[in-house]
């Protein structure tokens, strides 16, 4: 048979038989989102990339929150009588097709007035008109069309969130500010004496003068109130020789005009803002894409359902859930609050929490925890806790969520600028005195241009663009760091801390290993075409990991829920899933999950899986040995120990049974000794311990969907690669040294000038920008070729 | 007055014109997104392109 895709989601469609319009489906919800958009001319959608769709999935009752008007409120960004206006995240946003339907909604939906997409951030701005139109009926229409929102708790109220657009602003001011004061400047560097300059010099140096009045006290203003704040802790930042450089630039180029002694330094102090401006916008790369921000409010739903005593049931908001609630968990939905199984087969995915992606299969009695997702239809719970009381959620109520990780951080920049500023106050003192008793007259002179040359606008920038450019590079080799700070801590770290499940083991490779009586060819045969029917994950998981059988077409096939599957063909029968749905009683202490197989009622064998761990782990942890204290905490039970030993070199510690505060304490303690520690995990329950480390890294499978609040995102293909980053971030302050090296020069030529008294308005604004210019070159070449060698 | 007042008046209101023209432009958020606008100018050929492509199947069958 010719091998099909799917014309709408690109998936295996050889088997499914379902055509239209001549194009093959791989299933009755693709070929419904087919038949809509060529129902309303929008085929187009299928020129633009092959293949672009999802499945849309089946989402009945699960937007009914949105029927609650409080919730919609806090979800809305505007609200009149007549329209409004909503931002929904969509994270199956991935090609121009999908740009290209979101924006022509309105031809779906004549009450959508305008959709705007914007591609990285993965969000749909909609307008619409709510005469016969609701917020959930958009969502449902999302959904129709394979493109459903995610709504979460962390959206609610979003509406009111303002961008700060302040530095673009600050930049805009100063680079227009700094292009006319050159080009005013320029007649008196040009021409020095004579009728004309002397007639005409005072209109220009005024109005350079007005242009320079919003550099400083707008532009400007983040490094005055910076070293203020720096003198006033008694530390010597590097904003406080630049604030007092720009400080003294203006004093004394205002001074020199009003007196009518010269034109002043207004270019040098304009471009100088303009450069270190640059400089810090440079260094804000952010991912759009991304957040390091996210605590469990990202994962949780805004609404879920509530069941009242006389049976009827309302969507309630999370936040007023309250103890001995009677709760509906439909399929795919989180569990938002700690609670006790009351009726339903529960099959409960944490892998949000704990990385592990095995689901586990609850009893009713059973305690739920906050954070699982339900698999198996839906289910009715009893409220034990509330939404912040809840096991994992009040893990962020410690205090290590709401410090700020660069506060306490002492950078390579500012640990120099307190020598530095010290130097140059002392030389400009030096410099001055002697001229006081040589030639009174200059000694103002000298002692302003000493500040002014010295002002470390090159040292400032080192940093800055070495990191920032670092950040693009590891940003391509799918690292991507929160900010330059996480690069400097990066490089001095001393310990490294990793989890265990999610984190060093692989999420979906599973080994597999079949332990029992031989199956006969037949037998194979049916269980492959079994388990092709099944969508339960283990089934897949087996599915793909089978060796290739004819697949027969079955006679009778059932879903047991929460227990297993059940199949017929020519007389035979075969029973997959948990032991005793099989009919096999003993033994079923493992520490791992397996399935257990019967054919014509007669046990056969289980599969067992086994977690793999990822490619390159002994070689990574063998290669980091060398500099650093290698640890492992788990919150699993000890099952892997013996492997893990076998794995690593001998001296890693590992821990095993550690609960989310217990890797926080751990960490806590390790750095009060004095260790600089980087944490790896993944899962929510890393949390804390990713946010007290020096560094945290969340390991992540898809960047694009869950990673809990970290420093940085690292991709997991990419995890035997660890070293390299963190010898780069090495490499890259040994850079940022030579920078400072090289500036150091420029400001030995620049002191020349000014303590023998000679420093020219020309010599400032050529030697200024150049020291600059130079910098940012140097650094930006070193840094691509470190970037280059780490390919 | 000599001319070079009124050649700097000029120059200053231009460079402000184009200042002000910067502001707006930030305001409106057009640097908030930069990738996306780049793929939408291509979209407008598409839909015009739509009705043709129809005809032409409809003439097939």
């Amino acid at each position: 048979m010719k091998h099909k895709s799917c014309f709408h989601c690109g998936l295996d469609a050889s088997s499914s038989e379902i055509k239209y319009d001549e194009k093959s489906f791989c299933c009755n919800g693709c070929k419904t989102v087919y038949e809509i958009f060529s129902a309303n001319d929008l085929t187009c959608y299928y020129d633009l990339q092959n293949a672009p769709g999802a499945t849309p999935k089946e989402i009945e009752g699960k937007y009914n929150f949105l029927d609650n008007a409080k919730i919609v409120e806090g979800l809305l960004e505007f609200d009149d009588e007549k329209t409004q206006i909503v931002t929904l995240y969509i994270p199956h946003i991935h090609c121009s097709s999908c740009i290209w339907i979101l924006e022509n909604l309105n031809k779906l939906d004549p009450s959508i007035s305008t959709s705007i997409v914007n591609f990285g951030k993965k969000t749909v701005r909609v307008s619409y008109n709510t005469n016969n139109f609701s917020i959930k009926a958009l969502v449902k229409l999302l959904s129709s069309i394979g493109y459903e929102p995610f709504i979460s708790l962390d959206d609610y109220s979003v509406g009111k969130k303002h961008v700060d657009r302040s530095l673009i602003y600050k930049l805009g001011v100063a680079g227009f500010a700094f292009g006319n004061i050159m080009f005013l400047s320029f007649p008196e560097y040009f021409q020095v004496h004579g009728f004309w300059i002397e007639q005409y010099a005072p209109v220009f140096r005024w109005i350079m003068f007005a242009f320079s009045l919003p550099v400083v006290f707008y532009s400007a203003q983040d490094y005055f109130i910076s070293a203020y704040k720096g003198l006033r802790s008694k530390m010597l930042n590097i904003d406080v020789p630049i604030a007092l450089g720009a400080a003294v630039l203006f004093i004394r180029s205002t001074a020199e005009i009003i007196l009518d002694i010269g034109t002043g330094f207004f270019d040098s102090l304009s471009g100088l803002i303009f450069f270190l401006l640059l400089g810090k916008f440079f260094q804000q790369k952010t991912y759009t894409f991304l957040s390091f921000e996210r605590d469990y409010k990202s994962y949780f739903p805004i609404g879920i359902t509530k069941i009242f005593s006389d049976n009827s049931e309302a969507s309630i908001q999370v936040y007023d859930i309250e103890k001995g609630d009677r709760l509906l968990i439909r399929n795919e939905e989180l569990i938002p609050v700690d609670c006790i199984l009351i009726k339903g087969h529960a099959r409960i995915d944490y892998s949000f929490v704990t990385g592990e992606s095995e689901a586990v299969s609850k009893q009713s009695g059973d305690k739920l925890f906050a954070g699982g997702k339900q698999l198996n239809g839906s289910i009715e719970v009893d409220v034990l806790k509330t939404v912040e009381q809840s096991y994992l959620t009040q893990l962020w109520s410690n205090d290590v969520f709401s410090k700020n990780k660069e506060d306490g951080f002492t950078t390579l920049t500012n640990a120099i600028s307190k020598r530095f500023t010290m130097a140059v106050l002392s030389i400009a003192m030096v410099a001055t005195t002697f001229w006081l008793f040589t030639d009174t007259s200059k000694a103002l002179n000298v002692f302003t241009s000493v500040l002014i040359i010295a002002c470390p606008c090159a040292i400032a920038l080192a940093a800055p663009f070495t990191f920032g450019n670092m950040l693009r590079i590891f940003g391509k080799l799918k690292f991507y760091a929160k900010n330059a700070s996480v690069i400097e801590q990066l490089a001095a770290i001393d310990t490294i801390i990793f989890d265990k499940t999610g984190t060093i083991t692989a999420n979906k490779k599973t080994a597999i290993e079949y332990d029992g009586l031989q199956l006969s060819d037949d037998e194979e045969s049916l269980l492959k075409s079994t388990l092709r029917n099944s969508n339960h994950p283990l089934s897949r998981s087996l599915y793909s990991l089978l060796n290739e059988n004819e697949i027969v077409t079955l006679d009778n096939y059932e879903e047991h829920i929460g227990e297993g599957i059940a199949a017929k063909h020519n007389q035979k029968s075969i029973r997959i899933g948990s032991a005793p749905f099989v009919g096999y009683t003993s033994e079923t202490a493992s520490l791992n999950t397996a399935v257990y197989v019967s054919a014509n009622n007669q046990y056969k064998g289980k599969f067992t899986f086994y977690n793999r761990y990822r490619k390159g782990l002994s070689k990574l942890f063998n290669t980091l040995k060398k500099q650093y204290d290698l640890v492992i905490l788990s919150g699993d039970n000890s099952g892997e120990k013996e492997n893990l030993t076998k794995l690593l070199p001998a001296k890693t510690k590992l821990f095993f049974n550690q609960k989310p505060e217990d890797k926080l304490e751990y960490i806590k303690h390790h750095q009060n000794s004095g260790a600089k520690v980087l944490m790896i995990g993944d899962g929510l329950n890393d949390a804390g311990a990713l946010a007290q480390s020096n560094v945290g890294i969340a390991i992540s499978e898809n960047v694009n969907v869950f990673s809990p609040a970290c420093d940085a995102i690292l991709d997991a293909t990419k995890f035997n690669k660890l070293h390299h980053f963190i010898t780069a971030s090495k490499s890259a302050i040994r850079i940022i040294k030579w920078s400072f090296a090289l500036s150091f020069v420029y400001n030995i030529i620049g002191l020349y000038f000014a303590v023998t008294g000679q420093l020219e308005p020309v010599v400032a604004a050529i030697l200024m920008p150049l020291s600059s210019i130079s910098i940012v070159v140097f650094t930006t070449i070193c840094t691509n070729v470190l970037g280059r060698k780490l390919k | 007055m000599s001319v070079i007042y009124i050649l700097l008046a000029i120059s200053i209101i231009v460079a402000i014109g184009f200042f002000i023209a910067f502001i707006v432009a930030v305001k409106s958020g057009q640097y908030d997104d930069s990738y996306t606008p780049s793929v939408r100018m291509l979209f407008e050929d598409e839909l015009i392109k739509d009705k043709p492509e129809k005809t032409i199947l409809t003439k097939e069958e």
